[in-house]
């Protein structure tokens, strides 16, 4: 038995815990096998002693080999540097579990996808409301990531019932799906009691797309374009993180220029957004200036990714085993230049911002999302950095980061002002990484080598500018892929948007929302 | 005065200095837009934006499209916040289920005369997600489409050409 370290912290919480199996596939991921019986309570205890909300709650359909469903629940151990997942099975016939949400806040959207996408249902949860196939256009009883699914069958149409706040004087004002400026589609339905918020509601999953079910078939070699297109201004965290599960299930090692440079491509892309949305929030206040600032630094970032690898948005850069593009000397040099260039910009940017005594005031306790929420609903990435909570993967994992004394940025207020600061911070980070990956380099090297095609399971992860991107990856022995279950950052912070608007008023949505910017097609997938 | 004047040649030049080949096309390209749009539309042309289940990277570009590096807004083209002040409706995305029905009435709102631009493979024949259970398909099966931007996402030099090359043809 490996790692009885944590089985015996687990039995201090929950005294009844037996494993059926506790295996350690990789340095990285910890795996508990519990009867269906033992799976609340043993989430309950690694949530509690670890502590980490869930990160990943999913199904897997094994019908056709184990006449049964199974469940898997991640949760984040920072301190030892690795992943535990708990799985159970369930039967086919009747599938459910009983509910995690009521004790564990997090656990709440994973159970509703589940009981759309697989018709598992989580016994006790109190809110089973679909989240991406819409009641108006997808019949009842249709669970598409069922492999038995082929097309949809005429059932039922209903509609969506969203939360009612009541009372004399409350309004409700509905927003969306189409919004006013460039940007996707999600409905937002705010219950108001004169100016305040009281009740944001969001419905999301209008950009729906059946992604992971795009997955299932393809060769584990061939899905990155894939990966690439879920979050398109996330592009490159993306595919690295899908990569990265590919590789682990087919054992090579990335060559170390390999690592270099994803971690070089990965900081420019947590770089052109955070700029562009220090521009975003100073547009959502009407401080126009600033943002026409910010989006010619944009600009000139989404050249250099051009000039680098052939593309805006660093496509076609990742390969599962290393980089399709390499950097020569001259690319370093044009790489160091305009950083140069980019900083003189961004501190002029700063400052301005930081000149602005209305700007700053506008975003000072505006939106605030308190610690303890941001705990409670498992807030992941930038958001929960800015509410103080200490996590990113780049500092608690082994890899180019921790070579380069990677320095992470926290905030304590929670509010616009301390996620535009960690903005601040991070982009200033991620300009002396790159000077500091770019030394590394050397002038050439292997930046790939060549997979081999296995059967496995592997959970893939990187910190994307929003937060944790996390792939878990399972595939048969001809390389084909079984499941693809993908977790963008966007889908742990979006209930956090909801909360943190509370008591604003209605014209400082766009701002808070601008200093979440969440995605709305990782969310959807 | 003397304040602004000081102030001015302490900082010198603060305007970026943009890759000259970049300029000449956008100028040349933008100035043949703008007579073009005087010409066909009067005065501007109003677009309204749909994102139906894109990966937002063809949005990121649409936007950019109109930063001060390319500014499309000065050649006459302007994306508007409402249907009702569009004269053209640029679609993105593979055409979620969900997203049916907002696409359709976002199009019937549009005031007379209207056409519809698709920007982005997606929105082509459903592109990477063609296969999907969840996708409605080609744009054009669904409204009368004028024309297609290709690209995955296409650059903003990109959209600047195909709306030349698209505004020379009509009449």
């Amino acid at each position: 038995m490996v790692s009885p370290e944590i089985t015996t912290r687990i039995k201090t919480v929950f005294p009844g815990f037996t494993a059926q199996s506790v295996r350690k596939p990789y340095a990285d991921e910890l795996s508990l096998k519990v009867e269906p019986r033992d799976f609340k309570e043993t989430c309950l205890a690694l949530h509690k002693i670890l502590p980490s909300p869930v990160m990943m709650l999913f199904a897997c359909d094994e019908r056709k080999w184990k006449a049964s469903f199974a469940v898997h629940c991640v949760f984040a151990d920072f301190k030892n540097s690795q992943w535990v997942i708990v799985s159970m099975d369930i039967g086919q016939d009747n599938p459910s579990f009983e509910t995690l949400a009521k004790s564990m806040h997090s656990a709440t959207l994973f159970e509703r996808e589940i009981w759309e996408m697989f018709g598992i249902e989580p016994k006790g949860n109190p809110d089973l409301r679909r989240l991406r196939l819409h009641d108006e256009v997808w019949p009842k009883g249709n669970y598409p990531l069922r492999k038995d699914f082929k097309v949809a069958q005429a059932g039922g149409l209903s509609d969506y019932k969203f939360s009612r706040v009541e009372g004399e004087g409350i309004f409700e004002v509905p927003v969306g799906p189409v919004h006013a400026g460039i940007i996707g589609p999600g409905h937002f339905r705010f219950s108001v009691a004169g100016e305040p918020i009281i009740n944001l509601e969001l419905r999301l999953g209008f950009t729906h797309r059946g992604v992971e079910k795009l997955f299932e078939g393809k060769t584990y070699t061939d899905a990155v374009n894939l990966s690439e297109c879920v979050s398109g201004d996330a592009s490159f965290v993306h595919s690295l993180a899908y990569c990265q599960a590919a590789e682990k299930i087919s054992g090579v090692t990335v060559p170390v220029r390999a690592g270099i440079l994803r971690g070089i491509f990965l900081e420019l892309e947590r770089m052109y957004n955070h700029v562009n949305d220090l521009g975003g929030i100073a547009l959502d206040v009407g401080f126009s200036f600033p943002h026409a600032y910010a989006s010619i630094i944009k600009e000139a970032i989404l050249q250099l990714n051009e000039k680098l690898t052939g593309n805006r948005y660093l496509r076609k850069v990742n390969v599962v085993s290393g980089v399709a593009q390499d950097m020569n000397e001259t690319k370093k040099q044009l790489l160091i230049e305009s950083l140069k260039g980019i900083k003189y910009d961004f501190n002029e940017l700063v400052k301005i911002l930081n000149s602005s005594v209305s700007f700053m005031d506008r975003l000072d306790s505006a939106g605030v999302l308190r610690r303890k929420t941001a705990e409670d609903l498992g807030v992941a990435g930038l958001v929960a950095r800015a509410s103080g909570i200490p996590t990113d993967l780049r500092k608690y994992f082994p890899g180019v980061y921790r070579e380069a004394d990677f320095k992470m940025a926290t905030q304590e207020s929670g509010d616009v002002l301390a996620r535009l600061r960690v903005r601040i911070s991070e982009f200033e980070e991620s300009i002396r990484l790159i000077e500091v990956f770019a030394g590394k380099l050397t002038k050439t090297g292997e930046i790939r080598v060549s997979p081999s095609i296995s059967e496995g399971m592997a959970l893939g992860y990187a910190e994307g500018w929003r937060g944790p991107v996390l792939y878990r990856l399972e595939t048969d022995a001809a390389g084909l892929i079984v499941r693809c279950k993908i977790v963008d950052a966007s889908f742990l912070n979006w209930q956090g948007l909801s909360f943190a608007v509370l008591g604003n008023i209605i014209p400082d949505f766009p701002l808070c929302n601008k200093s979440f910017d969440l995605s709305y097609s990782g969310n959807d997938l | 005065m003397i304040h602004i004047l000081k102030t001015r040649l302490l900082k010198g030049v603060v305007t970026r200095r943009i890759d000259p080949k970049l300029t000449r096309q956008i100028e040349s390209s933008g100035s043949e837009l703008k007579s073009l749009i005087l010409k066909k539309f009067g005065r501007s042309l109003h677009i309204r934006e749909v994102d139906t289940g894109s990966c937002a990277a063809c949005e990121s570009e649409i936007i950019s499209a109109n930063n001060p590096i390319y500014d499309l807004q000065r050649f006459g083209i302007n994306f508007v916040a409402s249907p009702r002040h569009a004269d053209c409706l640029l679609v993105t995305g593979p055409v979620s289920k969900n997203m049916l029905v907002a696409l359709k009435k976002t199009y019937e709102t549009m005031p007379g005369p209207k056409f519809v631009i698709t920007c982005g493979d997606c929105a082509l024949n459903g592109g990477l997600f063609k296969d999907s259970y969840y996708v409605e398909g080609a744009v054009k099966d669904i409204l009368p489409v004028a024309l297609h931007i290709p690209g995955c996402p296409p650059s903003p030099t990109a959209i600047i050409s195909s709306l030349l090359a698209f505004l020379r043809n009509i009449s």
